[in-house]
């Protein structure tokens, strides 16, 4: 409720950006694609997605790409409540089914990256944390996501792959908020994405586990069909798709798709 | 009373300043004495009266009750009881808890503070209100209760403020009957603050005249009554008064016009006398045997009693009484102007 | 005039002015935000997945949290009760320096993000917080991740509603009933409890209700501070939050439930207060 009300301001304010960038663009420039480009994307992209805007905008002068990063599911509640977007990316395929189901996109949805599972513990992993099962131990404070958000979900997956019966001290919101939980020494471990723990830098370690195998999370990205700004939409997408795109994924952790 | 009387009661010297405000004014009483501060509105009386209860810190002079001094005590640690002017009840408890509670206070256990209350009450006539809450008891009875409450600590002081001035004129006339009785009965020093003239005179032994924080006068109501000393007590007194310079039997008013009395004085002199005592005449008397005679303008007229009080300028100033049937045979009215007449014998003169 | 005009003096208890209507310049702005307050509940109740909510109202995670929400906010209502009427009756009765500054500062949780209000309370009171180090060091208390935590999360954004209301309503009291106590022997704290708590009674429940309501609809520091966990942690604006990710026909549901029994705790107090008045 909480945040669906802040995406309804945000929304707004979104819309308002909107029409003020395309007006103010419009008349002052002659190139193809002008306006702004509002990118509703997973908060694990922001790091990179952020880097892919500026060079989006070097590369189409008068085009400004406007982000929203959130969670993933908040973003496709915004999008099928009638929020004014151009492109969705999500940080799995089963939230952006939220949004084709609506036949919201324009198209089939691409797999543009793909995300696994890591263990962040505080740097040089003071516990000796080396595997999933050894989250077991009793006096360790563990969070994990809430099952209902993807790391959640992926998380289960793995977990029980690796038979491991582990009892967190909380399900969290969302990612983020689980890896701010062992950057403040609250918890000694969390289950999270090598993404995260790489855009955390030096402050948490990872601990890579096999079992993430089974657990690899795919990115869709996809134009909206009611998109205001639908070549420059496009084309977003198609910088995302590219070597270059993949470029900048991959120094934020991502694995090719 | 004791072996040392002297350090027996109140002996007090009250400086208090706030702001461009001074207050120095100096209170003695013997126990059993009833002493009224009378004063006009923003005299001090309260800020006095605040100072002896310890809720406003003096800033000079001393406090001694019964020999022990209190200038430093906090007002909980005072053997000194208050009425409030609005009583103050506590209106969640009953009142017989609002009795009970000062016992309390002080250490007396639940049941026993409740019967000293109830003993109190009872000697207000309240034996039938114990139970009540003080918005359901009529003024007088919550002035009971107040009293009950601030007597039921012991005190050997009793402050009051303005104890009659929240009640209708019919409840005042019988309450103050009562309280001059239980005053009567205080056997401690009780200091009542009030700007009525006739609630000081019945109620105290003694008045403390306070006039812009300082003390004008005091004495006897009596003597402050026939004698008063400022236009102020005059007034509350109801008495032409005027300063002059006596020579015989003729005072040398410096407001002008000279006023022949009966008594032989000389140098600075008071001259006072009733309105009642004053004659109007449309025309100039010719047959009259008063020798003080002035030439007055009727500035206004106002009922005072069964009396009509006009009020006159001219060569002097002063206030006349008269029945509603001499001013209708006389015409008078706003600006008319008159002749007024005092007999000689009707003046009092006294030294400045 | 009109009948209802007429009707009205013997049906009210405070008979009004014949003819003395309500303007109509503070009924039309009164309506309107009366509406504006009202819509978005009755939208929740318009959409609610009605047949849905025998299934979610039978599932244990929805009494847990049921359960849990209500007794953390009375629990956060009864210590913000303890400390704050104290620091109201600071504020209202006594000067000190900086007074000014202290109530500025009492009121800051109520401007801050609740999610910074939880950050800054696992800065102090987390593991390694500059209190709770100590706490866990000396005591082996740690806060984050408990119940208790969740009752002082709350505490936090609920107590400054508490304070504000108590301190108001003591300006208003007559400060002189305090004075009458003293001269009849009562200590400072004795005239506070028999004679100043009492009068003030009607402001201090107010406060607890509106710290009360506070506290059982907080999310941001709760989630943030003590984390998410059923039945120990997990209140219910934590469920319906996380019910909102995948399954919003839910959230509506869990919230209509918190709704209705905030409700019916409001309005079965408010018929006792009623009652004793």
């Amino acid at each position: 409720m909480i945040r669906s009300a802040r995406l309804t301001v945000g929304t707004a304010a979104l819309a308002l950006l909107t029409a003020l960038g395309l007006t103010a663009c419009s008349s002052s420039s002659s190139s193809s694609e002008s306006g702004t480009v509002i990118v509703f994307a997973a908060a694990s992209l922001k790091e990179s997605f952020t880097e892919l805007g500026e060079l989006f905008e070097k590369e189409h002068p008068g085009t400004e790409v406007t982000f929203n990063f959130n969670g993933s599911d908040s973003l496709a509640a915004g999008i099928v409540g009638g929020a004014p977007a151009d492109v969705f990316a999500a940080a799995n395929t089963s939230t952006m089914a939220r949004v084709t189901d609506e036949k919201l996109t324009a198209g089939d949805p691409v797999t543009f990256a793909r995300n696994r599972l890591t263990i962040a513990t505080a740097p040089g992993n003071p516990h000796g944390i080396d595997s999933l099962k050894d989250l077991t131990a009793p006096r360790l404070k563990v969070v994990l996501c809430d099952v209902r958000v993807p790391c959640g979900s992926a998380a289960l997956k793995a977990l029980s792959a690796a038979g491991a019966d582990v009892t967190p001290d909380s399900y969290e919101q969302d990612v983020k908020s689980a890896l701010t939980k062992v950057q403040l020494n609250e918890a000694d471990a969390a289950v999270v994405y090598r993404t995260d723990v790489r855009a955390a830098g030096d402050k948490v370690d990872g601990v890579d586990f096999p079992e993430a195998a089974q657990a690899v999370n795919d990115y869709p990205i996809a134009r909206l069909e009611n998109a205001p700004n639908a070549s420059a939409a496009d084309d977003f997408v198609a910088l995302v798709t590219s070597a270059e795109g993949r470029k900048a994924l991959a120094k934020a952790g991502f694995l090719a798709p | 009373m004791t072996a040392h009387p002297s350090s027996q009661g109140l002996d007090a010297h009250l400086v208090v300043e706030r702001g461009s405000f001074r207050l120095d004014v100096a209170l003695s009483a013997a126990p059993g004495d009833v002493v009224a501060l009378l004063g006009p509105n923003g005299a001090g009386k309260t800020t006095a009266l605040r100072a002896l209860a310890g809720l406003s810190p003096l800033t000079g002079g001393h406090l001694r009750l019964d020999g022990t001094d209190l200038a430093r005590t906090p007002p909980e640690s005072r053997p000194v009881g208050v009425v409030f002017q609005d009583y103050l009840l506590f209106p969640h408890l009953t009142a017989l808890d609002n009795v009970a509670f000062g016992p309390r206070c002080r250490g007396t256990g639940k049941s026993e503070a409740r019967a000293r209350a109830a003993a109190w009450l009872e000697r207000m006539g309240l034996a039938e209100h114990l139970g009540a809450r003080p918005k359901r008891l009529s003024g007088g009875q919550a002035q009971r209760v107040a009293l009950a409450r601030a007597l039921a600590t012991d005190p050997r002081l009793l402050l009051l403020d303005e104890p009659l001035a929240a009640l209708d004129a019919r409840t005042r006339l019988e309450v103050r009957a009562q309280l001059r009785r239980h005053l009567a009965d205080f056997e401690a020093v009780a200091v009542l603050v009030t700007h009525d003239p006739l609630d000081a005179m019945v109620l105290a032994d003694r008045l403390v005249v306070v006039e812009r924080g300082r003390v004008v006068q005091e004495g006897a109501p009596a003597d402050i009554a026939r004698h008063p000393r400022t236009e102020y007590i005059a007034q509350l007194v109801g008495l032409n008064l005027y300063r002059g310079r006596a020579d015989g039997h003729t005072v040398r008013l410096d407001a002008g016009p000279e006023v022949s009395t009966t008594e032989d004085l000389s140098g600075p002199a008071f001259v006072a006398f009733p309105p009642g005592a004053v004659t109007l005449y449309r025309n100039r008397p010719t047959g009259s045997s008063a020798r003080n005679l002035w030439r007055c303008e009727v500035a206004g007229l106002e009922s005072h009693g069964d009396q009509i009080r006009v009020e006159l300028t001219g060569e002097l100033p002063l206030a006349a009484d008269l029945t509603a049937v001499a001013v209708a045979e006389l015409g008078l009215h706003p600006g008319a102007p008159v002749w007024a007449a005092v007999k000689a014998t009707q003046t009092h003169a006294y030294p400045a | 005039m009109t009948s209802t005009a007429q009707d009205a003096p013997r049906k009210a208890r405070r008979p009004r002015a014949p003819g003395r209507r309500v303007p109509l310049a503070l009924l039309a702005p009164a309506l309107i935000g009366l509406a504006f307050l009202l819509v978005p509940l009755l939208a929740l109740v318009v959409r609610a997945p009605w047949s849905d909510l025998p299934e979610q109202l039978t599932s244990p995670a929805v009494w847990d949290a049921l359960r849990l929400s209500l007794i953390c906010a009375t629990t956060a209502t009864a210590l913000s009760l303890v400390v704050g009427v104290p620091l109201a009756w600071l504020l209202a009765r006594t000067d000190f320096p900086g007074r000014s500054l202290v109530r500025a500062l009492v009121t800051l949780p109520l401007v801050l993000p609740p999610v910074v209000g939880g950050v800054a309370l696992l800065l102090a009171l987390g593991r390694n917080g500059i209190v709770g180090q100590w706490l866990d060091e000396w005591f082996g208390i740690t806060l984050p991740f408990t119940t208790a935590g969740v009752v002082l999360a709350e505490t936090f954004v609920a107590l400054p509603f508490l304070v504000i209301s108590v301190e108001g309503t003591l300006r208003a009291a007559d400060p002189r009933f305090e004075e009458a106590a003293a001269t009849l022997g009562a200590s400072r704290f004795t005239a506070f409890r028999r004679v100043t708590l009492p009068l003030i009674a009607p402001g201090v429940a107010a406060g607890a209700v509106l710290a009360w309501a506070r506290a059982l609809g907080e999310f941001g520091a709760t989630i943030t501070f003590a984390g998410n966990f059923p039945g120990r942690t997990q209140t219910m604006p934590l469920a319906v939050y996380l019910a909102l990710q995948n399954d919003p026909a839910a959230a509506i549901a869990l919230s209509l439930v918190l709704l209705a029994v905030s409700v019916a705790v409001l309005a079965g107090l408010r018929d006792r207060w009623t009652r004793a008045v």
